[in-house]
């Protein structure tokens, strides 16, 4: 197994507009983020038309987040986000390893005693969110993986591999604005919706879970099977399991991310980092044509 | 006396009394006014409360609840007795009401910034991150001047021990200024001279200071626009959004009203784009930008947040403030105020414990007797729930939920509110006891946070219920602070200066306000038509004819019950849907409208939803009387047009309106008789001129039965005669002059002038032709009704016209999209 692989990804997003847009603005993610396992070695966004103003920042979560406004009359606007991408190998886990998931949850409550700045962070990513409203039945259906003492990332796992599980891979059948509680009852979805159900679930425990937006690789590697999400961006969980900090998990292939995920940007949930999101004025009918190819250049032994 | 007006007053142990002391004895500060009311006599307090609720059906005074079973609007309850507080006791509720401001306006800048009280564990990091209203894109934002907090409202209940206490804090877009200037408004008409009797201190600085507040932070050079953004009139409390901005003379806009280009946010006006400064809103902060916040908001101006954090807009208040409205945060202000403002707390809060702490949630869990249970945040969909009268398994389930997510839940000590009088009419006039809590308001002038020598006093709608609110159906009081000697009289902030305002129209506004007048006209043209043809209804010919012409405009529907035949609410073009469209236009163009126009309104409204009601009923309503009551009105909005608008651009447009609708309805009306086979009787004719208002001018001019040719006169060709068509045209012509004088050239004018010309190839006929039963007068009749037909389709096309050349850019046709 290789040490780290360098990607070359290309992300097209093209929206033909039924007329003319008169004016647009548009609030971009598509910046990959950087991690000890992760180095983005180059990186462009490709905009035409051109815009009258463009910003790249960081935002709260620490993405960079590029703010576009456009203000001539267009009919389509396409962008390409191409990075070049190194991810390394991550360091084995034992989950087993990791602290009991009620003294985790204890540890991130309020006491009324000084908290660090880094659990702090962490803290943001335990309460309900817009996209996450977290349910006691979501509390229920996870209640066998996290029994009293289980270490955080067993359960954490084990849930994964239950949404996995009972969970139908259903392209097409939701979009952002179906309630979770939906894709919970007749349990089918996109990875998006995966990744929100598996956090609401982690949440209900008074767990730390994130959101995070990022690629597959397109084509499996030579004798591995291929990963089911790999022509869009996808999206999977990190939960923050200590001493390891936050480990990703991605309950659409029932795996820990590895070698073929490439992270752009996390938050609390989708609404933090969708990829590409805008208010158009003008243009009528719209239907936004997305290809991601996430292709090796190079293994690293 | 007053034994007996107090008859009804009960005590009650558990409660502190306003009105008396435990001895019995009116306490000071209301005697004289519970003497003067008492020496008045029941009848005048009869009168008092009838006038208090003529004046709020008048002014339309409403609150909108929107499952409210009578409707969208729901009168506002006023009880005109007000709620006196002596000026020693108001003195320590107003510096603890500042202080309370300067701490929460402290603690935004805070939790949007370095986060000392999360990271200093003196405030619960669950609070703000676990909110709704804590907005991340608005993490590391700096506001203007650096203040968040502008606008801030507290409600207030007074304990057993007669202490006030907080109940709540309003720190978004907190309401009820509008009303309580209104309820002071209402007051002031039924107890004048005890206001100045007693020198209850006045409100108007308050509001100027707001206002001043809102217009300051324009730059030199620039003429200051501050604007009230409203969510629109479906909105609970959209009559003291217009309320407000017209007291503060601030326009009152919609999302779709405001635009951002760059950095700036501008508003839409007839002249066209125009800086805006200053946002007084009173939309929730998550829909305020669709684009950073919640992205299926249609309410929202897109790019705000973008305008807010280069520091090109004030926002009132900042966006994100909502996120300190929750009981949860009541038990750690004293903590916050220690930290934040090394000072004491001075004003209480009813005890409070969040369950996210362990020892708080045991603490709860054991004495839920005692305790109300209540949502931590505003996104749960959760009633309070009274631990007392739960049954053993609701309580174990209470429990149960507690413990599985304990932060999202907060649980108070009940507390029995005081009681108050409130005056009772009906049977036995006098003073009844309710509970009540007070609403007490600041706002951030140059001098620090000032508060409102007043306020909103909310009573329960019967005296045991105990949660005072006004969506659950209680009532309101005006609030009096008595001023002492020592009180300097109400001075307006040293910056306060007469700034003109400029005309700032919002497109919106005066596209409503074309469509105001058109449906205003429109109604009084279809009711007039409908009652002059119920008049001929004995003369079989000449009904027969005005059926097909009521037919014909889509006002009689064929039913055998007349009264739904007129009034069918489900027929388009019926009278009452344009009804229904005239009180719409009214409503969105209601911060422009006076008193007088709105009782008009009010009237109109309430004759159409009670004629709709009663026409399923055994016997309908009498169609004659009904046009009756409802043309009254409509002549009065005819007159107020003419005498009680400012004549701007947009009272020009609204005119405009009423001419082209009566042009067109005339112009086809006549028409329509002239294209028949057959010369128009005498009845005919009385019937033609009755629907134009013009039999007493016919009779007076000619003094002879009325024939065709002499009504033409009149209603065509009379440049004099308010109603005839000529009138119509020189006045149209008259008001593009002044709009395009006023807008600056427009460019082609080929439709104004296709338009003017059209009058004249009419005005060069021999009217005396058109008589006789002949084929030349025949010919000529219809000719004539061709050029008739030809004047009122120019009239189409210069309303296309004017629609497309100061309305098109309302339509802002935004939608939201995501890859």
């Amino acid at each position: 197994m290789s040490a780290a692989v360098r990607y070359r990804i290309r992300h097209e997003t093209a929206y033909a507009y039924g007329g003319n847009v008169m004016h647009s603005r548009q609030l971009l993610h598509l910046t990959p983020r950087s991690a000890p396992w992760q180095t983005c070695l180059a990186h462009g966004i490709e905009l035409d038309p051109l815009p009258a103003s463009r910003r790249d920042e960081p935002d709260a979560f620490g993405n960079t987040v590029t703010r576009l406004e456009f203000d001539r009359p267009h009919e389509r606007l396409a962008v390409v986000a191409t990075m070049e991408v190194e991810i390394k190998a991550r360091p084995e886990l034992d989950p087993g390893s990791t602290e009991p998931w009620e003294r985790v949850r204890d540890e991130l409550s309020y006491t009324g005693r000084p908290l660090a700045p880094r659990k702090l962070e962490v803290v943001r990513y335990r309460m309900q969110s817009p996209y996450v409203r977290v349910k006691h039945a979501f509390e229920r259906y996870a209640q066998a993986c996290f029994p009293a003492g289980q270490p955080i990332l067993v359960g954490a796992e084990l849930l994964m591999r239950k949404l996995h599980a009972d969970l139908t891979y259903a392209p097409g059948e939701t979009g952002i604005a179906t309630p979770l509680m939906r894709i919970f009852e007749t349990r089918r979805g996109v990875c998006q919706d995966y990744a929100h159900l598996m956090i609401a679930c982690l949440r209900s425990f008074g767990l730390a879970a994130r959101y995070v937006s990022g690629y597959l690789r397109t084509l499996p590697a030579a004798g591995a099977t291929a990963l089911v999400g790999a022509d869009a961006s996808h999206a999977w969980v990190a939960v923050y399991c200590p001493p390891l900090g936050w480990v990703e998990l991605d309950p659409t292939n029932g795996i820990r991310a590895g070698l073929d995920h490439v992270a752009l940007a996390w938050g609390r949930d989708f609404g933090d980092v969708s990829p590409l999101r805008g208010v158009i004025v003008g243009g009528g009918a719209h239907q936004p044509s997305v290809r991601v190819t996430v292709e090796p250049i190079a293994s690293l032994s | 006396m007053a034994a007996d007006s107090l008859e009804f007053y009960a005590t009650d142990a558990h409660r502190y009394d306003e009105l008396r002391d435990r001895t019995g004895a009116l306490r000071p500060h209301w005697r004289p006014l519970i003497e003067r009311l008492t020496a008045d006599g029941p009848r005048a307090a009869r009168r008092g409360v009838e006038l208090a609720q003529r004046l709020i059906v008048e002014n339309g005074v409403t609150y909108n609840v929107y499952a409210d079973p009578q409707g969208k609007d729901r009168p506002w309850v006023l009880d005109p007795l007000p709620m006196v507080l002596p000026a020693a006791e108001w003195r320590q509720i107003e510096a603890g009401v500042a202080q309370r401001a300067r701490l929460f306006d402290a603690l935004l800048r805070d939790l949007y910034g370095s986060q000392q009280t999360l990271t200093s564990g003196v405030v619960p990091a669950e609070l703000p991150f676990g909110h709704p209203n804590f907005l991340w894109p608005c993490h590391g934002m700096t506001p203007p001047d650096g203040q968040w907090l502008h606008v801030y409202a507290v409600d207030l209940a007074r304990s057993p021990e007669g202490s006030w206490w907080v109940l709540a804090d309003r720190t978004q877009t907190p309401s009820g200024t509008g009303y309580a200037l209104e309820n002071r408004q209402i007051v002031a008409r039924v107890l004048p001279e005890l206001i100045r009797e007693l020198g209850v201190r006045p409100l108007t600085a308050f509001f100027a200071n707001l206002r001043e507040r809102l217009l300051a932070f324009a730059p030199e050079g620039e003429t200051p626009l501050a604007v009230v953004l409203t969510p629109g009139s479906f909105n609970e409390t959209y009559f003291e959004h217009a309320y407000l901005a017209r007291q503060l003379g601030l326009p009152l806009v919609e999302g779709s009203d405001l635009t951002v280009r760059g950095d700036t946010v501008y508003l839409k006006t007839l002249t066209g784009l125009r800086r805006v400064h200053s946002i007084l809103r009173r939309l929730d902060d998550d829909f305020c930008d669709p684009v950073e916040l919640r992205a299926d908001s249609a309410l929202g101006v897109p790019g705000l947040l973008a305008a807010a954090r280069a520091g090109r807009v004030m926002l009132a208040n900042a966006l994100g403030s909502g996120v300190l409205e929750s009981a949860a945060w009541l038990g750690f202000m004293p903590g916050a105020a220690e930290q934040l403002l090394g000072e004491q707390l001075l004003l209480p809060s009813v005890a409070t414990w969040w369950c996210g702490e362990r020892p708080a949630l045991e603490h709860v869990i054991a004495n839920l007797d005692r305790l109300v249970i209540k949502p931590a945040f505003p996104s749960q969909r959760f009633e309070p729930v009274f631990g007392k009268y739960q049954s053993p398994t609701q309580r174990q389930r209470l429990i149960e939920r507690l413990r599985s997510r304990p932060h999202a839940y907060v649980a108070q000590e009940r507390l029995d509110l005081s009681q108050a009088p409130v005056w009772r009419s009906g049977e036995t006039p006098g003073f009844a006891a309710r509970s009540l809590g007070i609403r007490v308001y600041a706002i951030r002038t140059a001098n620090g946070f000032e508060v409102m020598p007043g306020g909103l006093a909310r009573i329960a709608g019967d005296s045991r219920v105990e949660i005072v609110s006004t969506q659950r159906g209680g009532g309101s009081k005006d609030v009096w602070v008595l001023g002492t000697t020592a009180d300097e009289p109400q001075q307006l902030t040293p910056g306060a200066r007469f700034r003109v305002r400029h005309d700032d129209l919002p497109s919106r506004l005066v596209e409503n306000l074309y469509w105001f007048g058109r449906y205003a006209e429109r109604c009084e043209d279809k009711v007039r038509l409908l009652r002059a043809t119920l008049a001929v209804r004995a003369d079989p010919e000449v009904w027969q004819r005005a059926k097909q012409a009521c037919e014909s405009f889509g006002v009689l529907r064929s039913d055998p019950r007349i009264a739904v035949a007129l009034f069918d609410p489900d027929n388009p073009i019926g009278l009452t849907a344009d009804l229904h469209r005239l009180v719409y236009c009214a409503t969105e163009v209601r911060s422009r409208l006076s008193t007088e126009h709105w009782a008009a309104i009010g009237t109109l409204n309430r004759e159409s939803q009670e004629t709709t009601a009663a026409l399923g009923e055994v016997v309908p309503p009498d169609p004659r009387e009904v046009l009756d009551r409802l043309l009254a009105p409509l002549v009065a909005l005819a007159g107020l047009a003419l005498d009680d608008m400012t004549q701007d651009d947009g009272w020009r447009l609204l005119v405009l309106g009423r001419r082209l609708e009566r042009l067109q309805f005339l112009a086809t009306l006549i028409s329509q008789r002239l294209t028949a086979s057959t010369l128009a009787s005498q009845a005919e004719v009385e019937w033609l001129l009755d629907i134009a208002g013009s039999t007493i001018t016919y009779r007076m001019r000619y003094l002879a039965m009325p024939r065709i040719g002499s009504a033409l006169d009149l209603l065509v060709h009379d440049g004099t005669n308010p109603r005839a068509l000529a009138f119509q045209v020189l006045a149209i012509q008259d008001l593009l002059q002044r709009l395009s004088k006023s807008l600056g050239a427009a460019g082609d004018r080929s439709v104004e002038s296709a338009f003017t010309q059209s009058l004249q190839p009419l005005l060069d006929v021999d009217l005396g032709t058109l008589e006789g039963e002949g084929h030349g007068a025949q010919a000529a009749r219809s000719a004539f009704a061709a050029g008739l037909d030809a004047l009122a389709a120019a009239a189409a096309r210069l309303s296309d016209l004017l629609s497309s050349r100061h309305f098109s850019h309302v339509k802002s046709d935004m939608h939201t999209v995501a890859a």
